[in-house]
């Protein structure tokens, strides 16, 4: 692949996982909004999303979509900002991109399993 | 101010990046903290009453409104790269804007 | 403020300088090339700026006037001046070569490497390409074909400023009105030139350029038409 490409790709992927968050953070302010109406408890999280499926996509679409969509950003801020080197920076956002991955992972199964 | 950053959108570039990157910064706390409900409910419920103070509801509004405004920017860019060219440009800022801060407020009503 | 006398600082010396001040008559309809002029031709002949149409077609004389680039000949003293005073500069993002003159070589090699030139099909055989002006292509070059090279939206850009290897504004407007033209012949090699480092998609779409453009033009659309037509050839696998 040339660079051109792979670089107009990851650009797309960006917009692309964006579109994607703008409906996740709509259905995600919606439930913020209900959810603190009486305060929230471990008890209130894990009653909703504990062993649902479909919370379990939705928060799995949610978690993917933004370890796509951030380190872009981050990789924009780093070129423009700092005199890191295209190699450098390549390498902080797959870094950023795992470790969302993995803490993003880590809550959204866990959650799943408290119903379990 | 006399420069040529000084236009709605470019003011409307600064918050998307500033509340993007803030956000990203905020999420694996957000995701340590989800992560205790799984093994210690117990400090995830002492965590969860402490955000019932007032002043860390205003930082969550605040959050919130970040939130917003970086999902109604977004939406914005998306529309200048792949839709026909509007020329009501400054409105759209300041629809995000006005949505983002109703975010919030309706966050905070909520809350109280 | 005083009517009769206009307090103007300018830019002395290179990277490295000060602003020397002067005080200008005013006069009606005066621009502020007029004031550079006035300065240049009775108080002090050393200073250098550059100029040649002096009606805005030419491109030669933008500068920045109280911290936004401007084409200097066609910008009343009465428009930028509210507070009685004038605070020009060379333009921002092009390496100074005296007082208010600005090496352009920079901004013209970027053109060169957006491949932003037209690449004839035709022979001179050929009849004339007809196109007719309702064709959707041929509008989308016509708004941005009046281009003057002045250097504005370049000097205008951030994101100039923050990548050095970013191509610009004007480049980049200029390579989507030649996207546009069905008679064109460079489509593959163009797009893959614009594409990558420093290419379309590092624009934010901060639209300073489309704020300052003196000929009303709109490189952040232009831009965005050339983010599209570079993810179709991506895709494709042609670039």
């Amino acid at each position: 692949m040339t660079p051109q490409r792979a670089e107009t790709l990851e650009w797309l992927v960006q917009r692309a996982s964006a579109a994607v968050l703008a409906l996740c953070v709509i259905v995600h302010l919606t439930v913020i909004v209900l959810a603190v109406q009486g305060g929230v408890t471990a008890k209130e999280i894990a009653g909703r999303v504990g062993g649902s499926v479909p919370w379990l996509a939705f928060y799995s679409v949610f978690v993917i979509a933004v370890a796509l969509h951030a380190p872009a950003g981050l990789r924009n801020i780093l070129r423009e900002y700092t005199s890191l080197g295209r190699r450098a920076t390549h390498w902080i956002m797959a870094a950023v991109c795992v470790l969302i991955l993995g803490l993003g992972f880590r809550a959204v199964v866990g959650l799943y399993g408290l119903g379990a | 101010m006399k420069t040529h950053r000084n236009h709605a959108n470019y003011w409307a570039f600064v918050l998307h990046r500033v509340s993007g990157l803030a956000l990203l910064l905020f999420l694996p706390a957000h995701f340590y903290v989800l992560a205790l409900a799984v093994e210690e409910a117990a400090t995830l419920d002492m965590f969860l009453s402490w955000t019932e103070a007032p002043v860390v509801k205003l930082l969550e509004t605040g959050l919130v409104i970040l939130l917003a405004a970086h999902m109604t920017g977004g939406l914005r860019i998306l529309a200048i790269e792949f839709l026909a060219w509007r020329d009501w440009q400054k409105s759209v800022v300041a629809i995000t804007g006005g949505l983002s801060l109703a975010a919030g407020l309706i966050f905070l009503l909520n809350a109280g | 403020m005083s009517n009769d006398t206009l307090t103007v600082e300018i830019w002395r010396g290179r990277e490295e300088g000060e602003f020397q001040t002067f005080q200008v008559p005013r006069m009606a309809s005066q621009t502020v090339l007029d004031i550079v002029t006035y300065v240049q031709r009775n108080l002090d002949p050393g200073l250098s700026y550059r100029f040649a149409c002096r009606v805005g077609v030419c491109g030669s004389c933008a500068m920045t006037v109280n911290g936004k680039p401007r084409w200097t000949c066609r910008t009343h003293v009465d428009k930028v001046a509210g507070d009685g005073t004038l605070r020009i500069q060379p333009l921002k993002n092009l390496p100074v070569i005296r007082d208010l003159a600005v090496d352009m070589t920079e901004f013209f090699q970027k053109w060169t490497r957006a491949q932003a030139h037209f690449v004839p099909t035709a022979t001179r055989g050929d009849d004339f390409a007809q196109v007719s002006p309702d064709d959707p292509r041929r509008k989308e070059a016509s708004a941005g074909i009046e281009c003057i090279n002045c250097g504005v939206c370049y000097s205008a850009c951030d994101t100039v400023a923050w990548l050095g290897d970013y191509l610009g504004p004007a480049a980049l407007n200029r390579a989507w009105t030649l996207v546009n033209d069905e008679r064109d012949g460079g489509q593959a090699a163009r797009l893959k030139a614009i594409a990558g480092a420093g290419g379309c998609q590092s624009c934010h779409s901060h639209q300073s350029c489309f704020e300052l453009c003196p000929k009303h033009l709109n490189p952040t659309a232009a831009i965005a038409g050339l983010k599209r037509a570079t993810v179709k050839a991506a895709l494709k696998g042609e670039i």
